[in-house]
């Protein structure tokens, strides 16, 4: 069965990114569908039906995020967007915004109308300075059209849009910590409760989304939230932006229908065809830097011998032990060349240059395993150094105000479960494991 | 976490906005509601640093002004965010992404490269202050590394070869 495409169906049509192309291909015809024919609640009873998760990695269901929005007379609401792409391997949203920014206006539009917010704010990350320019051109066309402003298409609703940057902070990727930065402050996320969808930006009820989830529901309000339900497996419906990279044949971003087999994607003709250079495969992080490192053996297969899918159950089939997540769609793949202890401490290093530094587990329990793995990756490990990296772990996760202490921890357990004969060969093998490396594990044999 | 580096702070340095920067200031202060005009913060932060190449004490304290808030909220934001240069910088500046993804295609031997090349480590500025070398965390562009972005530009798909090039046409103007 061909992929169906829903996001990207018209991304390689020329122009697709001005307004006139994007019409001519069946653009704002959902809005118009849902400002003549819908009211709000309809639109949020679609996207509840769609089953539609939430794109940016936690997979919270979008329809039942926007039920919770506080709805008190007299006090505005907002919808932000979280274009705050930043997880390592993730790069999915910045492709869609650059060559379709209009589908993700018309989904904000839609979006706002559903929830009843008057101002809209799509929140990007400040390197994406040229696609903030891109989108700033798209919404000038679209209140040129009509379609934002006041009245918009006759139906009596009003919205302003805007977009406004960060300045280069992973955390801002957080929903509490990006209000802060909206709000013109450092990117320090808030305890929760009380939650956005209570106080939000400037104390308001806000619901924050992922550009992909937003997206998304151009094509739920157009064919129904059952056809979009209809593709997928489980609850894993409709399709996913998986941004594919590393040692991979053709890397780049692909949207794929959930339920794809995992071996498909990677080996298929129509994904990435295979490991680049004709090597083997090594490990995979399969949903952006945060989520557990798989070895090569549990990447098509789980633990229990099954397929593999490109699904939120089926990766995190197994759970810590022998799975991982979907997560944002970053899909990393490591060729048998790549050195497990080398891409561990990269990853804690970023997560340790990330930080915020407002829980003290996460300020200091990052530097630490920072600095342990690049004594390991440099030579100077010592065995019980693996111990102490698992205790850190312990004392970070779950003790600071957001996930990104937990999101700094899970690599490195995962790594150490999985590659644990890996990290002993470099401390045993200090020199050796500056000149080679490991190679592939093997499969423990299961008697 | 954050910057490491100072603040650089020249008393006797006297900032006035041109009309170009005050009418960008302006037109992103108009989109947020009234009493809210602190949300423009950071881009004008980006606008400042446009115009100057980096972002000094004064010129801080000048936005304060201009956005009536205090000044320590802005020195707050601007150390905070690590694209703010808070010391002097090169013409140009590179920041090569270092991040997980960029470093599985060669990113660390890139880096090493422009070192030698442009005869600084990162963090440094080239003597004739036409290159600063900077790292980066993850830049968003994992499927087409290594890159490196320089103000508003993303290079993708690099190599030595195609590094070599692109710095010369930096030196030589053909790219500003």
């Amino acid at each position: 069965m061909k992929n169906r495409r829903l996001l990207l169906e018209h991304v390689d049509v020329p122009g697709i990114d001005g307004i006139d192309v994007y019409v001519k291909h069946g653009g704002y015809a959902s809005l118009e569908k849902a400002l003549k024919k819908m009211s709000p609640d309809e639109v949020v009873e679609e996207v509840k039906k769609s089953g539609l998760r939430g794109r940016g990695g936690a997979g919270f269901p979008t329809g039942m995020k926007w039920s919770f929005l506080a709805k008190p007379e007299g006090i505005p609401r907002y919808l932000v967007c979280n274009a705050d792409e930043s997880e390592p391997g993730t790069f999915k949203d910045r492709y869609l915004m650059e060559k379709i920014p209009h589908l993700l206006i018309e989904g904000m539009i839609l979006s706002s109308f559903a929830l009843g917010a008057n101002q809209s704010f799509i929140y990007i990350r400040g390197e994406f300075m040229y696609v903030l320019n891109i989108l700033e051109k798209a919404i000038a066309e679209a209140y040129a059209k009509g379609y934002l402003g006041k009245n918009i298409m006759g139906s009596g609703y009003d919205l302003d849009l805007v977009v406004t940057p960060g300045g280069g902070a992973y955390i801002c990727g957080e929903e509490t910590a990006l209000l802060e930065s909206l709000e013109g402050k450092r990117g320090n996320p808030r305890i929760k409760p009380p939650f956005p969808a209570v106080k939000g930006l400037w104390g308001c009820p806000t619901v924050v989304n992922n550009v992909e989830s937003i997206a998304a529901v151009v094509p739920i309000v157009r064919d129904g939230g059952d056809a979009y339900a209809a593709i997928g497996i489980g609850r894993s419906t409709g399709t996913k932006l998986i941004s594919a990279c590393g040692n991979l044949a053709r890397p780049g971003v692909y949207e794929i229908e959930l339920g794809l087999s995992v071996e498909e994607f990677i080996y298929g003709d129509d994904y990435c065809r295979g490991i680049a250079n004709g090597k083997q495969l090594k490990a995979c992080v399969p949903g952006g830097s945060s989520v557990p490192i798989l070895p090569h053996f549990l990447v098509t297969k789980t633990a229990s011998g099954e397929d593999r899918l490109m699904t939120y159950e089926s990766l995190a089939e197994g759970g810590f032990a022998s799975g991982s997540m979907l997560g944002s769609g970053g899909f990393i793949v490591f060729d048998e060349d790549q050195c497990i202890v080398r891409n561990t401490w990269n990853f804690a290093r970023f997560y340790a240059h990330e930080s915020c530094g407002q829980c003290s587990p996460c300020r200091e329990g990052t530097g630490w395993m920072e600095k342990v793995l690049s004594r390991i990756e440099h030579g100077q490990g010592h065995m019980h150094d693996i111990d102490l990296l698992a205790d850190i772990n312990k004392k970070i996760e779950g003790n600071t105000i957001c996930p990104l202490g937990d999101a700094a921890a899970w690599p490195v357990a995962a790594a150490i479960h999985h590659f644990r004969d890996e990290f002993e060969w470099h401390i045993k093998n200090p020199s050796e494991a500056q000149t080679r490396n490991y190679g592939l594990i093997q499969q423990p044999v299961v008697a | 976490m954050s910057h490491t580096s100072q603040p650089v702070f020249d008393p006797n340095e006297v900032v006035v906005f041109s009309d170009s920067m005050m009418q960008q200031m302006n037109e992103v202060v108009k989109k947020f509601p009234q009493d809210k005009e602190k949300s423009a913060l950071i881009r004008i932060l980006h606008i400042a640093q446009a115009e100057y190449g980096w972002v000094s004490v004064p010129v801080m304290n000048k936005i304060a002004e201009f956005l009536k808030i205090q000044a320590i909220e802005v020195y707050e934001v601007a150390t905070f965010y690590t694209m703010f240069h808070l010391q002097p910088v090169g013409k140009h500046v590179l920041e090569v992404c270092r991040t997980g993804p960029c470093m599985l295609v060669g990113s660390d031997q890139l880096i090493e490269h422009i070192e030698k090349k442009l005869n600084i480590k990162v963090g440094e500025t080239t003597s004739d202050g036409m290159f600063t070398l900077k790292t980066a965390e993850c830049l968003g562009g994992c499927g087409y590394g290594p890159l490196l972005q320089c103000r508003n530009k993303y290079h993708e798909h690099l190599s030595i070869e195609k590094v070599d090039a692109l710095i010369e046409q930096y030196r030589n103007g053909e790219i500003q």
